[in-house]
């Protein structure tokens, strides 16, 4: 009997055949591959956001694996003396387990939570990408309401996140947490009470955070960053303007081999740059806080930085509360729940009131430099302003202490400061995009200063331009037209300079060759140079 | 996919022809994705130059530091000691170790990719067509046309039978509400229900301890004599019912201050001068609650040169010796004082419960 002598050269092809055959997947898979990626360096601040989800995955459910969520009471007998005998919530003591007795559980709770906040901050800032260079605008404005909403779930997550351990802090976060929900007019009591099951702290709050923190917030935060980037994915990334990048095109790297292989590469380095920051610095040592008495709390009580500027806002609000009849509303709920409320949910609709404003209908797929809209930069600088004044108003105790300045004194500058600031910062952001503006217009029209400076037979001085294009018959630069794109303002961006020699010890390399500067002819040997006379 | 790319007006590639390279049957599938590679080009002069190698060589070495700092944090992971212990010892190493060793292995990873993608790959600029423009319009009008009939058939459907209109409001509306009901309806508990009632009452009402007046006692429970706080001094105390040291509690705990005799003297004519505060001190004692009427954290800060007490969530300021009314910050309410008395041992009670609403305001505080 002679056996069929298996192919496995073939094997590869037999095996894709069959599959294509399932599924039809060759044309849609074809398209994967050559989808062409634009590159810039800040459309990767989004993608650290998402590294640091990923990796808040991972870490997240090792947690739960040794985190127990219960209000009950038991005495701490683990390695840390300190502690030993005291009475505390058994969330409390099984985080202080995961931190001492699980090996490598400090290491793995630290990457949380600088995941966590690296989470937030590459959303701030790529929330600040995307708003200064318009990349919000029609066709995207959906996506950039659907960011908003994934800074506000994230800042759920954070808070719900960090009130777990039920150490000091995190429990004096939830009472302050409880007194905003009283502060809410009619309902207060009874949602607070609702929440709490019953009065503050109740023996739920921990249970019913856990179920929010790990499966009902993080599911709104998975569904919403597939809807991201299918978005993304679908309508195209946006471009800078540039040589060949028009607004029906996508100038870049297909995904593969390049453009995936770098993403690879760069979340490998989120992923490092956490564990490092993981192991060599401390972060929430709960340990230190002590379990949660209602009765015990310390000066320098700051919540995680994404959620200082509302608690910032909290201790600048004046003391004004509004009687109606027998009723009344705390001054708390200006800024804890109307303003976090119109904070996250105004700017959600900022790409259609631009549009409105500007009557702008267009579809835009390129970006914007932000000089070309000073009015948005303005708002833009005055948002951060405010959210500035408002995060470090959340550290004014630290900041008094730190450099011996009245408290008053600071919450008085935060006061005013929320006040003052924004308005200047748009003054000062819009003079600035213009000035920017007619500094472009001027070197396309006149050239690049070349810092020559030549004196003319009547004794005038005047400085060197080197035209950026043609030259008329007086040669004159013939003015250019602005491209929304970088102009070249120095004489070593239009070539000016030699190229660097590659190589460390020699060059690896011949170096290229140095192009002739306009104006500054090569130095050619040594010239025959008379001595200066009088002539006589 | 079958669109093609209008710029190529020459016969579509025969994608079986043997003579073919690889590399271009590749840009034939990118052409009919709408791509045009303009260059894909070796980033050095020919093959094996001297760069090349460089750049290989420097590959290859990252790669090697990924594999030596992922051995380091097996081997610290696994050997090194790290059960906690107290004071210094190589315990403490054990994080950092393995946040070096993990951070050296994932950079060497990281950028062994990186490198390879930048420096070794071809570099590349291809072109891909957006579409910009929405459906022809036909096909929105197929769409729309659609989707009004599904309408039409369900709505006029119920416009023409009245009955089955009737029927779906009220057949609809309970089960919607019975859907919602048990997931919130859990939840919901009234605030106001329990006697006393929770908003209003504390651990130093008499209802918790039997009908009798609650002591003042310390976080271990043992009650307080006068003479256990020395002038100046202050100290939180807790009602003296079972657990009431603990945050079952949360709205107990007080801050007792025994005032100088000229601070006494201050604290005690605002005191009378009120109506709710009148009679609340005991000598030179003088009892507030500790839970701030802002947000409800503990008001802890007390400054004796001052008198006057802070509380480090928001820095709202109450002046003991005016009935604790706030003096700064966002708070708006003072703190509410406890009667104070002794009973017949020598320790302190209190006379009643707090005659203002402790902690954070809400909106039914009458």
């Amino acid at each position: 009997m002679k056996r069929k002598k298996v192919d496995l050269a073939q094997a590869p092809i037999t095996f894709a055949k069959g599959v294509d055959e399932r599924y039809k997947a060759a044309t849609p898979l074809r398209g994967l591959l050559n989808k062409v990626f634009p590159d810039h360096w800040s459309f990767l601040l989004g993608e650290i956001a998402l590294f640091s989800f990923i990796i808040l995955l991972l870490t997240g459910v090792f947690l739960t694996l040794f985190f127990d969520p219960s209000m009950k009471e038991v005495a701490y007998e683990g390695p840390y003396s300190a502690l030993r005998g005291v009475d505390m919530s058994a969330a409390y003591e099984s985080s202080l387990r995961l931190s001492f007795e699980v090996r490598g559980g400090l290491f793995m709770r630290q990457m949380h939570h600088w995941a966590a906040l690296l989470f937030m901050a590459s959303i701030v800032v790529h929330m600040c990408r995307i708003f200064f260079t318009g990349a919000f605008r029609k066709p995207r404005e959906a996506n950039w309401a659907i960011g908003v909403v994934l800074f506000l779930l994230g800042f759920l997550a954070g808070f719900t996140g960090y009130s777990l351990p039920d150490d000091g802090l995190s429990g004096t976060g939830l009472r302050i947490a409880s007194a905003i929900m009283l502060s809410i007019p009619v309902a207060g009591t009874w949602i607070s009470a609702s929440i709490f099951g019953g009065e503050f702290p109740g023996h739920l709050i921990i249970g019913r955070f856990y179920i929010a923190h790990v499966l009902l917030i993080p599911g709104g935060l998975l569904a919403l960053i597939s809807v991201h980037l299918g978005l993304v994915f679908a309508q195209k990334h946006t471009q800078w303007p540039g040589p060949m990048r028009t607004n029906t095109n996508v100038v870049g790297e297909r995904m593969f081999p390049r453009y995936a292989l770098k993403q690879g590469g760069f979340f490998m380095a989120v992923f490092g740059t956490v564990a490092l920051m993981a192991g060599l610095f401390q972060i929430n040592p709960i340990w230190l806080f002590g379990p949660y008495r209602a009765s015990e709390v310390s000066s320098a009580s700051q919540p995680d930085w994404y959620v200082m500027f509302m608690d910032g806002l909290v201790r600048l609000m004046p003391n004004w509360q509004i009687y109606i009849g027998d009723y009344s509303i705390p001054p708390l709920f200006w800024p804890a729940v109307v303003g976090l409320g119109a904070l996250t949910t105004v700017p959600m609709f900022y790409p259609w009131i631009e549009a409105r404003r500007l009557k702008d209908k267009q579809v835009h797929n390129l970006l914007q430099r932000p000089r070309d809209n000073p009015e948005r930069v303005g708002i833009g600088a005055m948002s951060l302003a405010f959210f500035l004044v408002a995060t470090l108003s959340g550290g004014n105790d630290v900041i008094a202490d730190k450099f011996h300045i009245s408290l008053n004194a600071m919450t008085w500058a935060g006061r005013i400061g929320l006040l003052i600031l924004p308005p200047l910062a748009y003054y000062i952001s819009v003079r600035v995009c213009l000035g920017l503006q007619q500094h472009d217009r001027e070197v396309l029209a006149h050239g690049v200063e070349t810092g020559i400076i030549r004196r003319l037979p009547n004794g005038q001085f005047m400085e060197v331009h080197q035209p950026l294009g043609p030259v008329d018959d007086h040669g004159h630069p013939i003015p250019l037209e602005y491209g929304g794109w970088v102009v070249p303002k120095k004489m070593n961006r239009v070539g000016a300079l030699a190229p660097a020699i590659k190589g460390f010890f020699f060059p690896v390399e011949k170096p290229a060759e140095a192009p002739v500067s306009p104006g500054m002819p090569p130095v050619s040997g040594k010239d025959e140079r008379e001595e200066i006379t009088t002539g006589h | 996919m079958t669109a093609v790319h209008d710029k190529s007006t020459d016969a579509p590639v025969d994608v079986t022809d043997p003579r073919l390279s690889r590399f271009e049957i590749v840009k034939e599938g990118a052409r009919r994705d709408e791509i045009e590679i303009v260059t894909y080009e070796s980033q050095f002069p020919g093959v094996d130059s001297k760069a090349e190698k460089r750049v290989v060589r420097n590959i290859a070495l990252l790669f090697l530091i990924a594999g030596v700092g992922g051995f380091a944090f097996l081997g610290f992971y696994i050997w090194w000691p790290w059960r906690f212990e107290l004071g210094d010892t190589l315990s403490d190493y054990y994080t950092p170790l393995l946040g070096i060793s993990l951070a050296v292995s994932l950079f060497g990873v990281g950028f062994g990719i990186l490198a390879w993608a930048k420096k070794l790959l071809p570099h590349e600029v291809s072109i891909q067509q957006r579409h910009n423009d929405p459906s022809p319009s036909e096909e929105q009008i197929i769409t729309g046309q659609t989707i009004l009939f599904v309408g039409d058939e369900l709505g006029q459907g119920v416009q023409r039978r009245p009955l089955l209109k009737g029927a779906i409001a009220i057949g609809m509306a309970p089960i919607g509400l019975a859907a919602a009901a048990p997931l919130i309806g859990g939840l919901i508990e009234n605030p106001h229900k329990a006697d006393p009632p929770i908003m209003f009452s504390t651990g130093f009402n008499k209802a918790h301890n039997g009908g009798n007046l609650v002591r003042l006692t310390r976080d271990d429970g043992s009650p307080i004599r006068p003479e256990d706080v020395s002038t100046g001094g202050q100290m939180t105390v807790f009602p003296g019912i079972p657990g009431g040291a603990t945050n079952e509690w949360a709205d107990s705990p007080t801050l007792l201050i025994h005032l100088r005799p000229d601070d006494a003297e201050l604290t005690r004519t605002n005191a009378n001068s009120d109506t709710r505060n009148k009679d609340s001190m005991w000598g030179d004692y003088v009892a507030y609650s500790k839970i701030c009427t802002h947000a409800g954290c503990p008001a802890s800060l007390y400054e004796q040169q001052t008198n006057r007490l802070l509380c480090p969530c928001h820095q709202s300021q109450f002046m003991i010796t005016k009935n604790a009314q706030p003096i700064f910050g966002p708070a708006t309410r003072r703190l509410p004082m406890l009667p104070l008395g002794v009973d017949e041992e020598g320790y302190f009670v209190a006379k009643s419960d707090y005659k203002d609403t402790v902690g954070p305001d809400f909106w039914e505080r009458p």
